[in-house]
């Protein structure tokens, strides 16, 4: 028994590798995306599975936003009844923001709120405010059908730029991933972001035309909002999917290079957003 | 046979230095090289924006502690690799190190195969999700891909004897189901390299025998393990050489029972050891080298068979070779049988009397009358001897593990002979 007790032939385990470390990958793209994989699908089963109401209270919360808006803006302050389609046209650009809000706000505190994990087995850190995004856009594609079907409902008919729409939704979802992550990548260190975030996410929420199309907005105030790179992005959509009519956000700038320093910002954050997450990832895991 | 006599046999081996020498042999699957870390312990700490905003130019000053300081090592295929230290000596750090999880300042990990951590249990456990996806995130934060961690999961489920509550949320799992799923999850874990932190701490006696017991099927199958802990016959009983840490800096690579023995100097102050002694005399210190190594340890029936569990009522037949490391003046050996992880239930002191030179034997064996009820035990032996200076140099050795067996639905851990008698006296109905 005792030669029992001693391995006989053992396995090859081929050459020794250097160790990962701790990383925004750790342990390889494919376990990083199996990983994504699980929890996004996780978090958001977690939505409509567990609640009594499930899929009709998440869809709730975006219609009942939509309903006190279309009240204020067409029977209070009556810009609404100037605006081709203004009722879908709210409806559409509220779930596309509601998408970028969620995604971003439960970014911020996914790190510390996964931190057994964090702190426990090498986990791809980049997994975690993905996962947030991943599952914001499930919630998003969901309320998107909805949308699309108040729009069709609304006697908006479906043209080709349609086409063109899941483009400019990748851009929206490429600029949510690059906020998440440099939120929840500095969060560990500065924890008033939460509350930070919340602020300047509501501040976002007015300085992008959701409520209103951006060429009833004054010249001056128009170009302040055109560093905001969320802008020419609400107003493509707005143009592709509900009013082929309304002018193209190159239009409303007067011209690319008015544009220029809104590009610049959309392609900065995401930089930013790499270069903070490589940076912050090895030792995350020591600040929890 | 169960594996408590593989152990000693294989304890046996060790002493002897044949196992070890051959384990050298073999190929080294996870290597070290000065490995540093320094944590930075900010005085004042700054965490919120507001504060680096309003205060830009304030520097935030920094203590530096130095967790690991020049580690490095070996470890070979196969191997049941210990590391030990006081708590904040290190070790968890270093294991932290070795499972991804941080970053060393400086230094190089390389391993080959796979590497399965096991920084605690069932980590990654979701309370709202289902037993089923539960195992199934677990194997893939493990390191499987997710098509085997499915594959494997029917096997977990079964060997956690769960099947019929795989697809309950483990919320409405009792804590005894939660541990057993996550302990499954492990020991079905393929690790090639597993790494290990104190899992054992959770849980009772026998849920602690029966990861030794994983761990030496894990070890029969080649696997290479390496144990984090704090608990000193672990690593006796099962490890082929220990590392002892203490302040980030490597005190000791090689024989567990040194390195159990360094950590006992390190842990116990001298003051509350002696108290913890039968006929406590004064001035004992641990010894400050080896008084006697073991050479084998072994309850015996009485045909003389190694026993790994006896039936309760029934002696045990103890049998123990020690062999001396340095000259003793009339050492005295105490024999201990206390409660795995629990208090001393007796213990009784020979004293040799005789100066033994190095390298002299001394046999121990006989019969102990006990009274001790179902349950698990340890006899551990305690080599004392008298130095020059007056002091008695101790030395604390695990010897072997055994259970009693039988069910008599007392409580405690001995069995008494009492007469006590029940009487009932009716209230009268007229009254």
């Amino acid at each position: 028994m005792s030669s029992a007790a001693e391995p006989t032939g053992l396995p090859d385990l081929g050459p020794l590798k250097p160790i990962p470390g701790p990383s925004p990958l750790g342990g390889g793209f494919k376990r990083a995306a199996e990983l994504l994989y699980l929890i996004g699908l996780t978090d958001f089963r977690k939505v409509y599975f567990n609640t009594t109401l499930g899929y009709a209270w998440s869809l709730a919360r975006p219609l009942m936003l939509f309903g006190v808006l279309l009240v204020v803006f067409t029977q209070v302050f009556r810009i609404g009844s100037e605006v081709a389609h203004y009722p879908v046209l709210l409806l559409f650009n509220i779930v596309l923001f509601g998408f970028f809000q969620e995604a971003t706000t439960m970014a911020v505190g996914s790190i510390v709120s996964h931190e057994s994990v964090v702190r426990k087995t090498q986990f791809p850190r980049l997994v975690i405010p993905l996962s947030t995004v991943f599952t914001s856009l499930l919630n998003l594609g969901l309320n998107l059908i909805v949308a699309f079907i108040f729009i069709l409902a609304f006697g908006v008919s479906p043209t080709w730029t349609w086409l063109l729409f899941p483009f400019t939704l990748v851009l929206l979802i490429v600029i949510t991933c690059a906020v998440a992550m440099i939120v929840s990548a500095l969060y560990p260190r500065f924890r008033d972001l939460a509350i930070i975030w919340a602020v300047f996410s509501t501040i976002l929420f007015y300085a992008t035309p959701i409520l209103y199309p951006i060429n009833v907005v004054p010249d001056t105030l128009q170009q302040i909002l055109l560093l905001n790179p969320l802008s020419s992005l609400f107003e493509e959509m707005r143009r592709y999917v509900i009013d082929p009519s309304a002018p193209s956000a190159v239009e409303v700038a007067g011209g690319w290079l008015t544009l220029l320093p809104a590009i610049a910002i959309y392609i900065g954050t995401c930089i930013f957003a790499v270069w903070i997450f490589r940076r912050e990832a090895p030792t995350i895991a020591e600040q929890l | 046979m169960s594996t408590d006599t593989t152990q000693n046999e294989a304890r046996t081996k060790l002493a002897q230095g044949a196992v070890l020498a051959e384990m050298l042999e073999r190929p080294v699957v996870v290597e070290a090289r000065r490995i540093n870390k320094t944590f930075r312990i900010p005085l004042s700490k700054v965490d919120s924006l507001k504060e680096r905003i309003t205060r830009p130019t304030a520097k935030t000053s920094y203590r530096e502690l130095r967790a690991l300081n020049e580690i490095s090592f070996d470890i070979h295929q196969g191997e049941f690799f210990g590391i030990v230290g006081r708590n904040g000596s290190g070790k968890s750090s270093l294991l932290k190190i070795l499972a991804s999880i941080y970053r060393p300042d400086q230094g190089t990990v390389r391993v080959a195969g796979r590497l399965a951590p096991f920084i605690e249990m069932g980590v990654g456990f979701n309370p709202e999700l289902t037993a089923r996806d539960n195992v199934v995130f677990n194997g893939v934060l493990m390191g499987k891909s997710l098509r085997s961690a499915r594959r494997g999961l029917d096997e977990i489920l079964e060997f956690s004897e769960l099947t019929e509550f795989a697809d309950l949320k483990l919320k409405n799992y009792s804590s005894g189901m939660m541990v057993r799923l996550a302990f499954s999850v492990m020991a079905q874990a393929d690790g090639d390299v597993m790494l290990i932190d104190e899992v054992l701490a959770v849980g009772d006696a026998s849920f602690a025998q029966k990861c030794m017991d994983v761990f030496q099927e894990k070890r029969a199958a080649g696997k290479t393990i390496i144990l984090v802990t704090h608990d000193m016959s672990t690593v006796q009983a099962f490890c082929h050489r220990a590392m002892l840490i203490h302040d980030g800096e490597m005190k000791y690579l090689g024989n567990p029972e040194e390195a159990a023995l360094g950590y006992y100097r390190l842990n116990f102050d001298p003051a509350s050891f002696t108290n913890s002694l039968p006929n406590s005399e004064s001035g004992l210190v641990v010894a400050r080298q080896l008084n006697a190594r073991l050479i084998e340890a072994k309850v015996l029936d009485s045909a003389g068979n190694s026993l790994a569990s006896i039936e309760q009522g029934q002696p045990i037949n103890l049998r123990v070779k020690l062999e001396a490391a340095r000259r003793l003046e009339s050492p005295k050996v105490t024999i201990n049988v206390r409660q795995l992880d629990g208090p001393v239930i007796f213990g009784f002191e020979r004293d040799l009397q005789a100066t033994v030179d190095d390298g002299d034997h001394i046999t121990l064996a006989g019969q102990i009358d006990h009274r001790l009820l179902a349950g698990q035990y340890v006899v551990e032996c305690w080599v004392r001897s008298d130095r020059n200076d007056n002091v008695m140099g101790l030395q604390v050795m695990k010897l072997a593990h055994f259970d009693v067996r039988g069910a008599t639905g007392a409580e405690g851990l001995v069995s008494v002979d009492s007469d006590i008698e029940a009487v009932i006296q009716r209230r009268s109905v007229d009254e």
